[in-house]
């Protein structure tokens, strides 16, 4: 199968006002293509280019340079637009700007109502979405009196009603509490796993990024890093050098490494695994 | 506090009220308030006033709620009251500096107070019987005619639910943005009304600032929902016109005509 996104050399650089000095770009040659059924987490603290990034997957912004290529369709090509924007969904980042209507199903209707579907299909897509989220017993609730976590679930039912083959996600965990966060990761992992759902997920939690199949590393507008997150987690210093923390768990053991001279490995991504390593080690 | 405010002052429920086409409850809405005002005569009246209380009755809202929507409109009533009191010519009852009490006067007032009290009652039976959802799909719907003279019906309508959707998200903001401001010593409750005023001056400028970036976020997380304006829309509850409707419709014709018939001809 092709690849769900493929970028090819992509640059973007910001506009800059009449007289200013040219900003530097926010993504600066990034090529990187993902597979269907692949769940890709995108790190990086601020300014690294990584919202700029997601904008660019969604046609929300277009590329400076190169080519953006969603299931073959170039973001470019504005008459390929609707079919783009159905093919990549994308959640944002606050769940209260992106809920349009007063009632929970209306809301997740929202985007099949524009695609002009019968209202029947309309109702069918409406009632999976929300189950697919766990939501459907709040289906005639306000958007308003739901939680944090509850609401960004309402806002990925909302772009899982366009059935689409990807989701990008910018920063979907940012603005919620911890066990809001934990609701998302939840679904966002379930919707992987079991509805073999693309997703790529933007964020800057490194315990996020450890749930995903491949982590990508951005700083500076470039892509440092790319692999598997045992392998990026284990990378302690570059990964400092982008000003991200690694896991708790990396870097206990990394600690234990320089202290002790331990010649620990530095892929164990849940404490299970970090407490298994050092258990090991104790006993000789 | 301010988070338990109702919107659009709807409360649901299975009556056949409830159950009417919005589209058709505006209608009837409308036809009712020409009634009123073609009403002629006390029989007139009470039978305007029992087919209110007729659909009052049907929807189960408790009368205390009904009553309560006329409350920002005590003034006005009060108003016309005495207005109509005092300055209808006829057969004065009594008279002091430049009141005159007349008969005429009297029963004038009456009427008005009446046909204001039903004319409000009618219209908070509509939203108190009809989601703020349903009701601007009626609008919309109505008023779709006027897209042939290219006015934007479709564009004001989207805007009134978004506007429902977001007055308790505003709210809720201005409630935090007043709460950072009172902890770095804002004082809103003491002074004279100009020095309240001003007081929300650092309330309102950051208020609006959010409304402008979230109205921004809003537009385009609508795009990325396909969103294009009304153009080849569909929704996923269809209105839909069904046969108590039309029983609603044709009694409602009927009352109507029977208001006129009552006014012209009996008296």
């Amino acid at each position: 199968m092709p690849p769900i996104i493929e970028l090819k050399n992509v640059s973007f650089t910001y506009p800059h006002g009449e007289g200013k000095p040219e900003s530097p770009p926010a993504v600066d040659n990034v090529s990187l293509s993902v597979e269907p059924g692949e769940f890709v987490a995108v790190l990086g603290h601020n300014g690294s280019g990584k919202s700029t990034l997601a904008k660019l997957f969604n046609a929300i912004l277009t590329p400076t340079s190169g080519d953006v290529l969603i299931d073959g369709m170039n973001t470019r090509d504005e008459s390929r637009l609707f079919d783009i924007r159905k093919t990549a969904g994308m959640v944002f980042q606050n769940p209260d700007n992106q809920i349009v209507a007063t009632v929970v199903e209306e809301d997740v209707a929202f985007a099949p109502e524009n695609m002009g579907l019968p209202s029947k299909e309309i109702r069918r897509r409406v009632d999976e979405a929300l189950a697919a989220v766990g939501m459907s017993a709040f289906k005639r609730h306000a958007p308003h009196l739901l939680s944090g976590g509850q609401k960004q679930r309402i806002a990925i039912a909302g772009v899982l009603a366009m059935q689409p083959r990807a989701i990008v996600m910018d920063e979907p965990t940012a603005m919620l509490d911890p066990m809001g966060r934990a609701e998302v990761m939840r679904t966002i992992l379930r919707l992987n796993r079991e509805n073999g759902m693309t997703v790529v997920l933007i964020t800057h939690h490194m315990d996020e990024a450890a749930q995903a199949g491949r982590v990508i590393v951005m700083n500076h507008g470039r892509m440092l890093l790319d692999g598997a997150p045992a392998e990026i987690f284990s990378q302690v210093d570059e990964l400092r050098a982008c000003s991200l923390a690694p896991p708790q768990t990396v870097a206990l053991l990394d600690r234990l490494n320089r202290d002790l001279n331990a010649g620990l490995p530095l892929t164990a991504l849940s404490v299970e695994q970090c407490a298994d390593v050092i258990y090991h080690y104790l006993k000789g | 506090m301010l988070k338990d405010i109702t919107l659009g002052q709807y409360f649901p429920g299975q009556s056949p009220i409830h159950r009417f086409d919005p589209r058709l409850k505006v209608l009837m809405v409308v036809a009712y308030i020409v009634a009123l005002f073609c009403a002629d005569g006390l029989w007139a009246y009470l039978f305007c006033f029992s087919m209110l209380a007729l659909c009052i009755g049907l929807s189960r809202i408790r009368p205390k709620m009904m009553l309560r929507g006329l409350k920002p409109v005590l003034f006005i009533i009060c108003f016309t009251a005495v207005l109509n009191m005092f300055y209808t010519p006829g057969v004065v009852l009594w008279h002091w500096w430049i009141f005159t009490l007349t008969r005429e006067g009297i029963f004038n007032a009456l009427y008005m107070v009446s046909r204001i009290v039903m004319l409000i009652m009618c219209t908070a039976l509509l939203t108190y019987t009809t989601s703020p959802i349903a009701l601007t799909d009626a609008l919309e719907y109505l008023l779709g005619p006027l897209k042939k003279l290219r006015v934007p019906v479709h564009e004001f309508t989207m805007m009134m639910t978004i506007a429902l959707r977001f007055i308790p998200t505003l709210i809720e903001e201005t409630d935090k943005i007043m709460s950072a401001q009172k902890a770095r010593g804002a004082d809103f409750e003491s002074g004279n009304l100009i020095a309240r005023a001003k007081a929300l001056v650092p309330v309102l400028v950051p208020l609006f600032v959010s409304a402008f970036r979230r109205a921004d976020e809003l537009a385009t997380a609508m795009e990325c929902r396909l969103y294009h304006g009304g153009e080849g829309r569909t929704r996923l509850n269809e209105l839909h016109f069904a046969r108590l409707d039309l029983l609603g419709g044709v009694l409602t014709a009927a009352c109507v005509a029977a208001v006129f018939v009552i006014s012209h001809f009996w008296a």
